[in-house]
C-alpha cells in the first residue's frame, strides 16, 4: 500500500521530521530523527530507481487531481537517481555532523542545526520530484532559505556576510526563474512540465519563449553556479560548518543542473534549445571558461575549502559541458559527473571538515605535514584530488572519459582538448596540497599521529571508497546515467 | 491602445528593472535587499496582471455566469509572497547579525574589514 | 507609552476585536476572501499591538517564547497530518475526496483543518520575528549605551 504513495512520501517525510526536531528541542533525539530519516529516504529513493527502471515513468498526482490540474510528481530514471545521490549523501553526513556540528554550532542551537538540514533535504527532494514548475520554486526556495542560514552557523563572522550574499543573488536567482516560467505559463497556460512540452509545440510566437528560456537559464545558472556566475559560491562554501559544505556541495548545485536538464531537454526539446537558439555554443564557452578560470583561481587559494569551492566551480564546467552537446551522450556524460563529482566532493569536504576539527581550520599553512599527524586523512584526500583530476580507477576519470568520448562523437575535437587541458590545471591545486601535506614539515609543536575520531574519519572514508569503486567499477553509474538520459529525452506523453 | 493596454507589462518591467538596479547599485545591506523586495513584486504583477479578463468574475461556477478570470496566478502569488516575506525575514536577521560582528553594514567597509582579517 | 492612558485603554478595547475579526477572517475564507494567511496575521498583530503598547516583557508573558516556536512546528504538522490523514483513508497524499463519506464535505474538511495549520503557522512566525527583532535591538542599544 505505501509503495504507491513513494513519490510524496520521499518529500514528505523530512519535511515532517523538520518541525517534530523543532518540537523536540534536543540535539540529540534530532540527530538520531534525521539520521533514521536519512536511511529511510535513502531506501525510498532506491526502491524509486529500481522501480523507474524496471517500469518506466512513476506518476503520482497530489490530492488525487489528475495531471496537468494538480500537481503531479513524476518520477524518472533521471529524478530518482538525483534523489538517491542527495539522500545518500545525507546519509553519509548525519553520522558525520553529530561530532562536527557539537564543535562548530552552539549546544542550544544544535536541534535547530538538523531541522534546517531536514528542511534543506526536503527541498531538495521535492525539487528532484515534482513534476510542476511552480512547485518546484517553493521547493528551491526552501532549500534555499534553509542553507541560507546553514550557512550563516559557521564559526567566522564572514559566514554571516556569505550567507547574506548567497541570499541576494540565490533570490535574484529564483525570481529569474520565477520570472521565466511565468512566460512559459502566459504562453501555455499550464505548469505541469510534461503538459508544458506538448502545449509548446503549439505555440506560434517564439519569442516569448526564448525569453523564458533565457531567464529560466539565467536564474538556474545562479543556483548551479554557472561560470561567471558563481560567485556567491566559494565564501558559502568556505564559511560553511564542515558538515554543511559537504552536503552542500555534493547535492544543491547538482540538483539545480538537473532542473536545467529537465527545462532544457524535457520541456523544451533538444531542437528548440541546441538548434533553434545558441543555447549550446553560449554553454559550451561559459563551460570552457569555467574550466580554466575557476582551476587557475583554486590554484592560487590560501585555504584548502576555498580551493575545493573554486574547483566545483570549475566542476560544473565539465558537467554543463556535456549538457551543451545537446547530444544524449553529452547529457550522459553530464550526468555521470554530477554523481561521480557529487560523491568526489562530499568526500573531500568531509575530509577538508576532519582536517578542521583537529587543526582548528584548513589554511594551508595549517595543513603543512599533515601526512605525518593524519596520514589516514591525508591519503584519502589525494584519493580525492586524483578523482577531480580524472586518472584512472577513480570516479572523476569515468565520467570524463564519457564526456571526451560524447564530445569527439560529437565531432567537437577542441572540446574533448580543452577537458585534457584543463585537468592539468586540476593537477596543479591537487599538487599543492600534496606538497603540503607531504613534503612539509609539521607546524612546531604538532602531537606525532592525531587522526580525527571514527565517527568523522568513518563516513568520510567510507565515500572515499565509493569514490574508488565507482572508478574501478564504472559501469553501473555510467549504465545509469545513459537511462537517465533517456528518460530526460524522451519526456512528453 | 496597445501603449495603454499593456499598462501592466510597462509597471512590471519599471519595477523590475528599478528593483534590480538597487540590488546592484546600493552598497548599503538593507538598501539592497528593499531592491529584492522591488524585484520579486515586479513579479507579483508579472503573474496576476494578465490574469485579470475585462468584465471577468469571481472564478465560481453558478448560473450567469460566462466569463470569469483566472484564478490560478492569485494563488501561485500567493506562495510568492509568502517565500518573500520568508526571505525578507532572514536577510535582515543576518544583516542585524552583521551589525553587530562588523559594527557596520556598508558593503565597502565590509570588504575592507574582511580584508585586514587576512 | 505605558504610561499612556488612552492608548492603553484603545488597546484593551481594541485587542479583543482584533483578535475576534481575526477568527472571523478564518473561518469566512471558505466563503470569501480570507483564510488561513491573514487570520494568522491579525492575531499576530493584536500580540505586537500589545506588546509595542505594554512592552515586550508584558507581551513574552502573555504568549510565550516555547509557545510560539511550538506553534510555528505544529501548524506544519497540521498542515501534513491532513495530507497523511488522506493517505491512511486509502487516497493520494492531501488527498480530502476520502476524508468524509462525502467527497465535497471531504474538500471541505480538508480545507479547513489546512488553513487551521496555516494560520496557527503564520501567526507563530509572524511573532517569532517580532520577538527576535525587537529583542535584539534593545539589548544592542544597552550594550552599545553609554
Amino acid at each position: 500500500m505505501l509503495a504507491q504513495h513513494l513519490p510524496v512520501l520521499v518529500a514528505v517525510v523530512p519535511l515532517v521530521a523538520a518541525p517534530l526536531i523543532v518540537v523536540a528541542r534536543s540535539g540529540f533525539l534530532g540527530w538520531v530523527t534525521a539520521l533514521l530519516v536519512a536511511a529511510a529516504t535513502t531506501a525510498m529513493s532506491a526502491a524509486l530507481l529500481a522501480q523507474a527502471t524496471a517500469s518506466g515513468t512513476i506518476s503520482y498526482a497530489i490530492g488525487s487531481w489528475p495531471p496537468p490540474w494538480g500537481i503531479e510528481y513524476r518520477v524518472d530514471a533521471a529524478n530518482a537517481l538525483v534523489a538517491l545521490l542527495v539522500s545518500a549523501v545525507a546519509l553519509v553526513v548525519v553520522p558525520y555532523a553529530r561530532r562536527s556540528v557539537s564543535a562548530e554550532v552552539g549546544q542550544d542551537r544544535q536541534y535547530l542545526f538538523y531541522a534546517l538540514l531536514m528542511l534543506c533535504l526536503a527541498g531538495l527532494l521535492g525539487m528532484a520530484l515534482t513534476g510542476d514548475a511552480f512547485n518546484l520554486f517553493v521547493f528551491l526556495e526552501i532549500s534555499s532559505l534553509s542553507t541560507y542560514v546553514l550557512i550563516a552557523l559557521g564559526r567566522h563572522r564572514r559566514a554571516l556576510l556569505a550567507a547574506y550574499q548567497y541570499l541576494v543573488l540565490g533570490t535574484t536567482g529564483a525570481t529569474f526563474y520565477v520570472i521565466g516560467v511565468g512566460l512559459l505559463y502566459l504562453a501555455t497556460g499550464t505548469l505541469n512540465f510534461a503538459d508544458m512540452a506538448v502545449r509548446l509545440a503549439d505555440v506560434r510566437d517564439a519569442r516569448p519563449l526564448a525569453a523564458g528560456l533565457a531567464f529560466i537559464t539565467a536564474g538556474i545558472g545562479l543556483k548551479l553556479a554557472l561560470f561567471p556566475l558563481h560567485a556567491w559560491l566559494p565564501n558559502a562554501y568556505a564559511c560553511a560548518p564542515s558538515a554543511v559544505s559537504a552536503f552542500v556541495a555534493a547535492t544543491a548545485t547538482k540538483v539545480s543542473i538537473y532542473v536545467l536538464m529537465r527545462v532544457y531537454f524535457s520541456v523544451f526539446g533538444v531542437d528548440a534549445v541546441f538548434r533553434d537558439l545558441p543555447t549550446g555554443a553560449i554553454l559550451a564557452v561559459l563551460s570552457v571558461a569555467a574550466m580554466f578560470a575557476a582551476s587557475a583561481a583554486a590554484i592560487v587559494q590560501p585555504d584548502l575549502k576555498r580551493l575545493l569551492a573554486f574547483s566545483s566551480v570549475g566542476q560544473v564546467g565539465y558537467i554543463t559541458l556535456g549538457i551543451s552537446l545537446g547530444s544524449a551522450p553529452g547529457l550522459a556524460a553530464a550526468m555521470a559527473h554530477v554523481v561521480n563529482h557529487g560523491i568526489t566532493k562530499g568526500a573531500l569536504f568531509l575530509l577538508a571538515g576532519a582536517m578542521a576539527l583537529r587543526l582548528g581550520g584548513t589554511g594551508m599553512d595549517r595543513v603543512a605535514g599533515l601526512a605525518r599527524t593524519m596520514p589516514v586523512t591525508a591519503f584519502a584526500f589525494v584519493v580525492g584530488g586524483l578523482s577531480l583530476i580524472g586518472v584512472p580507477g577513480t570516479a572523476g576519470f569515468a565520467s570524463k572519459w564519457a564526456l571526451v568520448s560524447a564530445a569527439i562523437e560529437a565531432g567537437r575535437w577542441w572540446i574533448a582538448g580543452a577537458v585534457l587541458l584543463s585537468s592539468l590545471l586540476a593537477v596543479a591545486y591537487v599538487w599543492r596540497f600534496v606538497e603540503c601535506a607531504y613534503f612539509r614539515e609539521p607546524p612546531a609543536g604538532a602531537p606525532d599521529r592525531d587522526e580525527a575520531p571514527a565517527d568523522m574519519t568513518g563516513p568520510a572514508l567510507a565515500l572515499t571508497a565509493a569514490v574508488v569503486a565507482a572508478g574501478l567499477f564504472a559501469s553501473p553509474v555510467l549504465e545509469a546515467s545513459t537511462r537517465a538520459a533517456a528518460a530526460l529525452m524522451g519526456f512528453a506523453r | 491602445m496597445t501603449l495603454l493596454g499593456h499598462f501592466t507589462y510597462w509597471a512590471t518591467v519599471f519595477l523590475m528593472m528599478t528593483g534590480l538596479h538597487v540590488v546592484i547599485s546600493r552598497g548599503n545591506l538593507v538598501k539592497k535587499l528593499v531592491g529584492l523586495g522591488i524585484f520579486q513584486t515586479s513579479v507579483y504583477l508579472l503573474y496576476i496582471g494578465p490574469g485579470k479578463l475585462v468584465g471577468g468574475t469571481a472564478p465560481i461556477v453558478g448560473p450567469g455566469i460566462a466569463t470569469y478570470s483566472n484564478p490560478l496566478p492569485h494563488v501561485l502569488i500567493l506562495t510568492a509572497i509568502v517565500v518573500g516575506v520568508a526571505t525578507l525575514a532572514v536577510g535582515l536577521a543576518l544583516v542585524v547579525r552583521i551589525r553587530e560582528a562588523y559594527g557596520t553594514i556598508e558593503e565597502d567597509e565590509l570588504l575592507a574589514a574582511d580584508a585586514e582579517d587576512d | 507609552m505605558k504610561s499612556d492612558i488612552i492608548l492603553r485603554v484603545v488597546a484593551k478595547i481594541l485587542i479583543p476585536f482584533a483578535l475576534m475579526f481575526a477568527l472571523y477572517v478564518q473561518f469566512h475564507g471558505d466563503f470569501g476572501p480570507g483564510g488561513g494567511f491573514q487570520a494568522g496575521v491579525i492575531v499576530a498583530a493584536a500580540v505586537v499591538f500589545y506588546g509595542v503598547i505594554f512592552g515586550l516583557a508584558a507581551a513574552r508573558r502573555a504568549v510565550p517564547e516555547p509557545l510560539v516556536e511550538s506553534m510555528v512546528a505544529a501548524g506544519v504538522l497540521v498542515y501534513a497530518g491532513v495530507g497523511v490523514a488522506g493517505l491512511l483513508l486509502g487516497g493520494n497524499y492531501l488527498d480530502y475526496f476520502v476524508l468524509d463519506h462525502d467527497p465535497v464535505h471531504g474538500q471541505h474538511r480538508g480545507i479547513f483543518w489546512v488553513e487551521v495549520g496555516v494560520a496557527i503557522t503564520v501567526s507563530g512566525v509572524m511573532l517569532k520575528i517580532f520577538y527576535l527583532f525587537a529583542g535584539r535591538g534593545r539589548g544592542f542599544e544597552e550594550d552599545d549605551g553609554p
